[in-house]
């Protein structure tokens, strides 16, 4: 289980690893935290031909929490952002769902935006950005785009990224006033990829009225899935909405697929009651804040 | 009177070294060697056309290739069967590298030498095999459906087939004890497939002398004595010019007494061949395709009982799932057979096995080997007895039980030693009384009636075992004093982290009367002791543990001798206390062992002050005697060997209060007990920590480790991040309370404790979740997911 | 695929080597540099065995190139003993409740428990099994590294 060989770029600034990347095109890969890519190069699932170390780029590590959400550079690790208190301020859900991601250890040096743009339907983040409406922000030599979470999530362990690009940057939006999220979901060991998870925003009006409810489901398809529950539960005072027909609607709307640890039905039974929990809950954070 | 150490909670004096990253592991040794890797088969059965390795011979730092055409002769034949059974009649054991057929996925094909591992790899990445892929065989069904055979010559994949019976003591079969019982239940029970997964894998190291044509070797192994010669016979090399070391072994559980690993004989044709140090260390992937498994196992049970819940019958049968080879025999199935009874007399008892052959891992033992299936079986079974009867689970087992006055006890059956099944000692009916103290039985039912009131599932299980430890032939040891006072204790079997520098020390300075500190332990070491068995079946305290004491009765007597000549006095007045020779009653006349030490050895030449004491003009020696006795030796050293009539036999039960999530089927232990009985314990910290380990790895079978293989074959859970060992955040605290019920088989009055924790953990957990929910768990693991199956087919009636 | 020369900073000793860029940082302590304490149970970050103190924060050394570690400061295991060989706390700890058996999984708990102290010194029950619940251990069933991690927070606190 040792690495294939390859080309290894540590590029001193942006540019220079932009104009790397270009020039490898699909056969570069960038490497930032490196808890998943390190796992398939060194079983060898993976063969680049130039891995980009973007480790060095220090201008990179940034993480920016405003009243327009929390910025997160590319070189941001998990427990960085996990530890801040200006991003648990301004958009909790974060910090909830960093603390299910695998490990202390493995946070230490994962990547928020790596974990983005691996893209796997099993994590936690790209559940979150999905819920939030976040966005990615890509970048090759002289431009950027940014792409939008709904549309970033193409397939499993798929993105929007395209070869030659670098992801610089993702935002998730701040939480509105009378807003509350959560986060539930169930893995086999403590840190394992969720069976089955929930996260869930819920915004509500001046008079405490359900305004929008969304839940975001982990393993519950080839990419983060987001269910509108609002048509079941909108106009109702937050205590007094049916939550748990919410939680059915999700359970209607997702399809998962089984594996060795859990069955399809197993799954799809956990996203209604992980999805019930999730709603109640952040439910109640909005109805409190 | 002498230190007492024996008993006594001594800090392990492999700490140090291991806690400051000085341990010597497999992977530590021989930096600069050349390193292996393989192409092993991706089919799990398949017939090799043609192996082309034109695209890898460019690679810079490649050394060499072999296929099992450039094998030598005794190398090119099968592996040996080590343990051969009349019942085996059909066993098979693999190439060092695959013949013409592969039969499992991680098969070895291909041995790739290269500067280093990632080269290694690089070079079997561009090895292609031209595979012409056969008809596999996965899993108990398919193989006794016998549809496609492992081997051609084996019919319907059986390998091995086994039938015992004890009848009643009216002379009933177990059959027509049942048949006549007043009450009958039939059902069946399985386990799956899982692992001993020592956290590091195998690995060989081997290093050739062309000067004086000798071999080094290391392994990773659980017996080094039995790899030498394994290496010896295959090499076609005189034994004395092999040496087989086992460093610091980063556990073993079973997986590492299997022997010798193609990679075992290998790397040291590899070493001799190149004349180069070559090195082997199995990746984790490697680990999971091409060592061994253990467990998986289907249960037909037929039972007949009379209304207290006394078995009158019990009609067992039993398919074992052998994986591809048999290199170990049978030993697993005969386990299971012979320790399903546990700590009960059963009226009658007929067990009957098959073997059968599928094209996955090879099974072997891995901790516990068997007896998990077996506790499994017996101990659902009194509680299906008791649910049928409506009894309290723990008064059927008492009405069962052996009771103490009864020992020996002879279950009438031939263990895996091939010896008689005679229990040695025990008190069963004390160990769950104390057991009930400890875990609260009696006050279970109004807890769980509470937590009923709070919404929330418990239950409580539990699960007794009896189990045969310290078995044969035998084991050695050696001891020496030499003149600086220190004591040098070796032995031929090995370890894997079970303390036995410390308990072996522990009874030296016990014995000899000598101070801890003094004294230093090593094992599985050939330089140091040639003859030896291994580690396994518990057994290392036992067997070595008795065999170093007897070797110290050796050197007390001597010691006591030249003392009493030194002393002039009667060695029945001495005694030795602190590494002194003392004379009782007058502590001023003494003389250090280190002195007596000198004394042994008479010598010509000085080479210090001490020596010259032992010199022929120093006066110390008789002139009207030979220097040395008659039947004397020089020096103050003893060997002595402990070799066993039969087994000694050990018991403990568990049990465990579990909660099950009603609406996520999350299963969480609450609260996990054990009383435990190992004989005299030796040190009761290391005790308590093989328990814990035993119970965490029962834990892991029990609700989380599995093999899972496709229908073709393939193992798709290869990886720790799905094959799921727990983490601390999955393990309950072990409660433990001991029972010290002497053997009176041995000196030490000993048992073993390695395997104990494991081996009725899942008895006990199935036990406890069909209590908490009403539904029957007859197979384990059970996941979350399963038992969320199980409830909704109860639910849909 | 040239080779890359990089400078560590290791247990407190510059240490050079020069490396392919696939060379996992694991590998280039234990064979490069010679440090064998740091182990490799799984090589693909699940077990923990191979964590060492990045810059002070624990990390899996199977999981980086020794490439990306140019410039950063390392401890391995070998590296938490005082320079006259007295065992850190943590280390002691382990000793004295029985906190490893075989010892492969050991080095990684160690550098982990000395990260996990540093930054919280008094823990409770479930800080400590969160913070130690990235390292599997074979043999100890936790039970008693989890009191070793309670007893070296005593000693830390003893000896400040």
């Amino acid at each position: 289980m040792k690495p294939p060989p390859f080309d290894y770029h540590a590029p001193r600034s942006v540019g220079e690893a932009l104009e790397i990347l270009t020039e490898a095109g699909d056969e570069g890969k960038v490497l930032a935290g490196g808890q998943s890519l390190i796992p398939m190069l060194n079983m060898r699932l993976t063969h680049p031909r130039h891995v980009v170390d973007v480790n060095g780029l220090t201008e990179l590590a940034t993480v920016e929490a405003g009243p327009g959400g929390v910025l997160v550079g590319a070189l941001a690790r998990h427990a960085q952002v996990e530890r801040s208190e200006p991003v648990a301020a301004v958009q909790p859900l974060l910090r909830r769902a960093l603390g299910l991601v695998a490990h202390p250890v493995i946070r230490n040096r994962g990547t928020v935006v790596g974990s983005l743009v691996h893209a796997d339907p099993a994590a936690e983040l790209p559940a979150v950005l999905a819920l939030l409406g976040g966005s990615v922000r890509l970048a090759r030599p002289g431009s950027t785009r940014d792409v939008a979470a709904d549309v970033f999530f193409t397939g499993p362990l798929e993105s929007a990224l395209r070869p030659g690009e670098l992801a610089v940057s993702a935002l998730f939006p701040a939480l509105g006033p009378r807003s509350g999220t959560a986060f539930h979901e169930v893995a086999r060991r403590h840190g394992d990829y969720a069976i089955s998870g929930a996260a869930a925003l819920v915004v509500l009006d001046e008079d405490l009225r359900v305004v929008t409810a969304r839940v975001a489901c982990v393993s519950a398809g080839p990419v983060p899935v987001v269910v509108d529950v609002t048509g079941v539960c909108g106009g109702d005072r937050w205590e007094a909405a049916d939550w748990r027909g919410a939680a059915a609607a999700v359970w209607d709307e997702t399809e998962p697929e089984g594996d060795i640890h859990a069955s399809a039905d197993y799954r799809r039974h956990l996203l209604g009651v992980l999805a019930e929990r999730a709603l109640t809950e952040a439910a109640q954070e909005a109805g409190n804040r | 009177m002498t230190t007492r150490l024996f008993g006594e909670p001594v800090r392990r004096r492999e700490d140090p070294r291991l806690l400051t990253g000085r341990g010597r592991y497999l992977d530590d040794i021989g930096e600069g060697a050349y390193e292996v890797a393989f192409v092993r088969s991706p089919h799990a059965h398949a017939r090799i056309r043609d192996i082309d390795v034109s695209a890898a011979i460019d690679v810079e730092g490649l050394v060499a290739i072999h296929t099992w055409e450039d094998l030598p002769a005794r190398l090119a034949e099968p592996l040996p069967l080590l343990i051969p059974h009349p019942a085996l009649t059909h066993g098979r054991t693999a190439y060092p590298l695959a013949r013409d057929v592969v039969r499992h996925v991680g098969e070895p094909v291909v041995m790739v030498v290269a500067r280093d591992r990632y080269l290694a790899e690089d070079v079997c990445g561009l090895i292609e095999v031209d595979y012409e892929p056969l008809a596999p065989v996965v899993g108990i069904e398919e193989a006794t459906r016998a549809e496609a055979l492992v081997h051609e010559d084996v019919p319907g994949n059986v390998g091995a087939h086994l039938v015992q019976e004890v009848r009643s003591a009216t002379g009933l079969g177990a059959r027509e004890a049942i048949e006549a019982a007043p009450y009958r239940l039939e059902f069946g029970l399985d386990i799956e497939r899982s692992a001993s997964m020592p956290l590091e894998g195998r690995g060989v190291h081997a290093r050739w002398d062309a000067g004086d044509r000798s071999l080094r070797v290391h392994s990773s192994t659980q017996t080094s004595t039995s790899v030498r010669m394994a290496i010896a016979a295959k090499l076609d090399l005189p034994l004395p010019q092999v040496e087989v070391v086992a460093p610091d072994v980063g556990g073993g559980f079973g997986v590492k007494i299997v022997h010798p690993w193609p990679e075992e004989v290998l790397v040291p044709w590899a070493a001799m061949l190149l004349g180069h140090e070559v090195r082997w260390t199995e990746d984790r992937r490697e680990h999971f395709v091409s060592s061994a498994h253990e467990r998986a196992q289907t249960h037909h049970v037929r039972v007949g009982f009379d209304e207290r819940g006394r078995v009158l019958g019990l009609d067992v049968t039993i398919v074992h799932d052998h994986g591809a080879y048999t290199p170990y025999g049978i030993i697993v199935p005969i386990i299971t057979s012979t320790q399903l009874p546990g700590p009960y007399k059963l009226g009658a008892y007929r067990v009957e096995f098959s073997s059968v052959y599928t094209n996955t891992v090879q099974v072997t033992p891995y901790r516990g080997a068997g007896r998990p299936q077996a506790v499994f079986c017996m101990e659902r079974t009194m509680d299906r007895v008791a649910e049928h009867l409506g009894l309290d689970r723990t008064a059927v087992r008492e009405a069962n039980f052996i009771q103490p006055e009864e020992f020996p006890y002879d279950q009438g059956l031939i263990f895996q030693d091939g010896r008689p099944l005679i229990y040695d000692s025990g008190d069963y009916p004390e160990s769950l009384r104390r057991l009930k103290d400890l875990v609260g039985w009696d006050d279970f039912p109004a807890l769980k009636e509470q937590a009923a009131k709070q919404g929330r599932r418990i239950g409580i299980g539990l699960g007794c075992y009896v189990e045969g430890t310290g078995v044969g032939p035998y084991e050695g040891g050696h001891v020496q004093v030499t003149s600086d006072g220190r004591v040098h204790v070796s032995t031929g079997l090995t370890s894997q982290g079970q303390g036995h520098e410390t308990v072996f020390a522990q009874i030296a300075a016990s014995e000899l009367g000598v101070p801890i500190e003094r004294v230093s332990v090593v094992t599985g070491d050939t330089r140091r002791f040639g003859y030896a068995v291994g580690t396994f079946a518990s057994r290392a305290a036992v067997m070595s543990g008795n065999a170093i004491a007897l070797a110290c009765g050796k050197v007390r007597e001597k010691a006591l001798r030249i003392a009493a000549d030194a002393l002039e006095a009667d060695p029945g007045d001495l005694e030795i206390v602190e590494g002194e020779v003392r004379v009782v009653g007058s502590p001023g006349t003494a003389l250090p062992l280190a002195t007596v030490a000198v004394l042994s050895n008479p010598l010509r030449y000085a080479f210090d002050e001490e020596a010259g004491r032992a010199t022929q003009f120093a006066g110390t020696s008789s002139p009207d005697r030979p220097p040395v006795a008659e039947g004397d030796e020089p020096g103050l050293e003893g060997r002595d060997y402990y070799s066993p009539i039969r087994s000694t036999f050990a018991s403990g039960m568990h049990a465990a209060i579990v909660e099950t999530d009603p609406l996520t089927a999350e299963i969480r232990i609450l609260r996990y007990a054990v009383v435990h009985d190992c004989g005299n314990l030796i040190n009761p910290m290391i005790v308590e920590g093989q328990i814990h380990g035993g119970v965490a790895q029962g834990v892991g079978g029990a609700l989380y480790e599995r093999m899972v293989y496709d229908e073709h074959g393939q193992l798709l859970n290869a990886s720790f991040m799905d094959f799921l060992m727990p983490y601390a955040t999955e393990i309950p605290r072990v409660e433990t309370a001991h029972l010290q019920t002497p053997s009176p088989l041995n000196p030490l009055g000993v048992k073993g404790a390695g395997e104990a924790g494991v081996i009725p953990v899942s008895a006990v957990i199935a036990s406890a979740v069909e209590d908490a929910e009403g539904i029957r768990i007859d197979r384990m693991p059970i996941s979350p997911s399963e038992l969320f199956d199980l409830r909704r087919a109860a639910s849909s009636g | 695929m040239r080779d890359i020369a990089i400078t560590l900073t290791v247990n407190g000793i510059v240490r050079r080597a020069t490396v392919p860029g696939r060379r996992l940082l694991s590998d280039c302590l234990r064979h490069d540099l010679g440090l064998t304490g740091t182990h490799v149970g799984c090589e693909h970050g699940v077990c923990g065995c191979c964590t060492v103190l990045l810059d002070g924060q624990p990390v899996r050394s199977c999981l980086m190139f020794a490439a990306t570690a140019d410039g950063h400061e390392v401890t391995t295991v070998e590296g938490l003993a005082e320079p006259d060989g007295t065992l850190s706390p943590v280390q002691r700890a382990f000793a004295e409740c029985h906190g490893l058996q075989c010892g492969f999984c050991t080095p990684g708990f160690l550098c982990t428990v000395t990260a996990l102290l540093r930054d919280n010194p008094a823990p409770g029950e479930e800080e400590v099994v969160e913070g130690i619940s990235g390292n599997l251990c074979r043999c100890t069933g936790y039970q008693n590294i989890v009191r070793a991690v309670h007893r070296a927070a005593e000693i830390l606190a003893e000896e400040r």
